[in-house]
């Protein structure tokens, strides 16, 4: 296990190294705007710019741009600073971060439980009309895109714009540290907006799984002891059930980590998400590549620990 | 005495898209304390689904039971499912076909035995943790104390049967049936899972119920035996008369097609033709004659009910043809004979037949 485990850490620098190049050669390949031109300001004199690329090094090669990166990245982890304002990427990146993690933290504490609740009850009471509510709800929540339900959340529910006005609406983010009761508050919306289509998948994910661990020969085993149908569904059947889904949970927390785009453009969340959005839309490599190996990071480290977790949940799976 | 196990006229149907599977159509036997019976066989022929009904297994709304399964005198099909749990495991406990898929794969052994330990008794985790450890030892597994902390997956086949074995007799129970549990092992292992089942049914003083498609399986362990076909029982003898005077002709397919040691090398094994019939359009008549080689017009046509033979009162059969008549075609098959030598030398064409 402990072999396996730097194995896996290695390859996640090597994959890691290998987004960064990715990303360095898709933003010279494809060029959206000059960024020395967009930091000159609304009229720039040629010879401004020029000075301005100069001192951004963007005159140089792609490739001695990323050497020169990469330097301060391995010797001092330094992501370099903004094209936009000359402030650290890093130090933006962790500023924003407890927004997305505040954002990520609550949204999987409500799909869960939605998620597990519903699909184990929807196993439990296949083919009746709770089974068939829930589902139809179910794929509605999957089908609903972020930014529209975002929308109509806040167009219904909204303090401020809404027609039934009991949630704070957008812009409305208080940091955590700062007032406890407003953070929550201010959190909700976004919280049932997010989890909607994740808690929906999670239902269907686990009615299914569980659905066709409940005709395995160990079920009968469980039922022909004399166990009690409750016992038998959540300590035989749903315990081999959740495994996939403990894993689609590892994976889906790390891309939450990285930047829920969506949900925090809609909310305006100044979080890691919406830090990236607005780099792109200002051609802000530095930005962007930061906002990219971060996002990257946490979803190769997601993968890790999810495959970790399986030989635990799992004890069957054994790595070397 | 009266019977500890007695089922009466057992119907299971199953509603299905294909529509009314008819699994077990009128089937009636009882066991006594301490017998061990054995049900023999193909796939399909409803022996696996009368006794899964008997745990109540099957009940679904897509289950259609009648008849009765009196059990110390309770009717198991007509008890609540909260009676009946407590009678599941603890009077009547069931052994599956592959025990690696009837273990719960993340549950150490001991967790599972001590599952079901503490499902029927109000004893401590440790007292059944201890009690386990016992019971992996009788099962005959090796360094029980060590084994209990080990997951199925680390268990051979045969020590994976010893464990659902053990897991089975936790609470000790008047009867338990073995749903073909040596048919997923190794041939060598097989017999000492057999010989295991044999000991503990003698130590114990339990009824087992011996379900199999392998008659040879259960010539040496069993007192009586029922033959069943297409959800029916055929033919229902003690041991020793079903390997000395079978009387239904599906007994003497099943016979001819074991491979014996006291037979010819160079004689060959028959095997039965054709299929098992469907259990949604049964044949007419005699649900065997599709198959069988003695069939005549009438048998088409008459249903045969399960009738003691002539002079045996415990040997009953479930045949249109006359007992001498299956007597002599029996002594010619024995004879080496193949069935339509046999067939020709009785004169089937000729004999009379009276009675269903």
């Amino acid at each position: 296990m402990g072999t396996y485990i730097i194995r896996r850490l290695l390859w996640v620098i090597v994959l890691l190294f290998l987004v960064s190049l990715l990303t360095f050669i898709i933003f010279y390949l494809f060029p959206s705007a000059d960024p020395a031109a967009l930091r000159a300001g609304r009229q720039p004199n040629p010879a401004l710019v020029e000075q301005i690329r100069q001192s951004l090094g963007l005159d140089k090669p792609w490739y001695v741009q990323y050497g020169r990166y990469m330097k301060n990245l391995i010797l001092h982890f330094d992501l370099g600073t903004s094209y936009q304002n000359n402030i650290s990427v890093k130090e933006q990146i962790f500023q924003r971060l407890p927004a997305t993690i505040s954002l990520t933290v609550g949204a999987v504490v409500v799909w869960v439980v939605a998620g597990v609740s519903v699909g184990i009850l929807s196993a439990v009471k296949r083919r009746t009309w709770l089974d068939r509510t829930a589902m139809t709800g179910a794929l509605i929540g999957i089908s609903a895109p972020v930014y529209w339900l975002g929308l109509v959340a806040l167009y219904l529910f909204a303090n401020d714009i809404g027609k039934i006005k009991i949630f704070s609406g957008a812009n409305s983010y208080v940091p955590l540290s700062q007032d406890p009761a407003k953070w929550f508050s201010s959190l909700i919306l976004p919280w049932l907006v997010l989890a909607a289509s994740f808690a929906a998948f999670y239902a269907r994910l686990l009615r299914a799984n569980l659905l066709e661990t409940m005709s395995e020969d160990y079920i009968r085993t469980a039922r022909a002891k004399g166990l009690g149908e409750r016992r038998v569904i959540m300590r035989h059947g749903v315990r081999s059930a959740m495994t996939p889904v403990v894993t689609a949970l590892g994976l889906d927390i790390g891309i939450l980590l990285g930047g829920a785009i969506l949900t925090e453009s809609v909310f305006n969340i100044p979080g890691v998400g919406r830090l990236a959005y607005d780099a792109i839309t200002r051609s802000d490599l530095p930005m962007i590549q930061g906002t990219v190996l971060f996002g990257a990071f946490f979803i190769v480290m997601a993968n890790l620990v999810v495959d970790i977790a399986y030989a635990f949940l799992d004890p069957r799976v054994r790595y070397s | 005495m009266s019977a500890l196990l007695e089922v009466d006229d057992l119907h299971v149907y199953f509603d299905t898209d294909d529509g009314l599977v008819k699994a077990v159509d009128g089937v009636s036997f009882s066991v006594d304390r301490g017998e061990v019976l054995g049900i023999v066989g193909e796939s399909g022929s409803g022996k696996s689904v009368s006794m899964l009904t008997v745990m109540g297994l099957t009940r679904s709304s897509n289950t259609q039971l009648s008849g009765a399964a009196r059990f110390e005198d309770r009717d198991l099909i007509e008890l609540k499912p909260d009676e009946l749990r407590q009678v599941r495991g603890n009077d009547i406990a069931m052994i599956f076909q592959d025990p690696l898929s009837s273990l719960h794969p993340f549950y150490k052994v001991g967790w599972q035995l001590v599952e079901a330990i503490r499902a029927h008794q109000n004893v401590t985790k440790a007292a059944a943790r201890e009690r386990s450890v016992e019971l992996l030892d009788m099962v005959g597994i090796p360094e029980p104390r060590r084994r209990v902390d080990a997951y199925p997956h680390e268990f051979s086949g045969g020590m994976r049967q010893r464990a659902m074995i053990a897991m089975a007799l936790a609470n000790e129970p008047k009867l338990l049936i073995a749903d073909e549990p040596t048919t997923a092992l190794d041939v060598t292992v097989q017999a000492q899972i057999l010989e295991l089942i044999a000991r503990l049914q003698r130590e114990l003083g339990m009824a087992v119920i011996l379900i199999t498609h392998d008659l040879g399986v259960v010539a040496e362990v069993t007192n009586n035996i029922n033959v069943m076909y297409a959800g029916r029982i055929v033919e229902s003898a003690p041991t020793d008369r079903i390997f000395a005077a079978p009387e239904h002709p599906y007994t003497w397919g099943l016979l001819r097609s074991i491979p014996s040691l006291d037979r010819p090398r160079d004689e060959e094994l028959v095997p039965i033709p054709g299929r098992p019939p469907s259990l949604i359009n049964r044949p007419t008549g005699c649900h065997f004659h599709p198959r069988c080689p003695y069939v005549r017009e009438r048998h088409k046509q008459v249903d045969p009910r399960l009738d003691a033979v002539l002079d045996d009162a415990d040997h009953k059969v479930a045949c249109l043809l006359p007992s001498e008549t299956r007597k002599r075609i029996w002594s010619e098959l024995k004879a080496g004979k193949d069935p339509q030598e046999a067939r020709a030398a009785v004169n089937l064409e000729e004999v009379e037949e009276v009675g269903r």
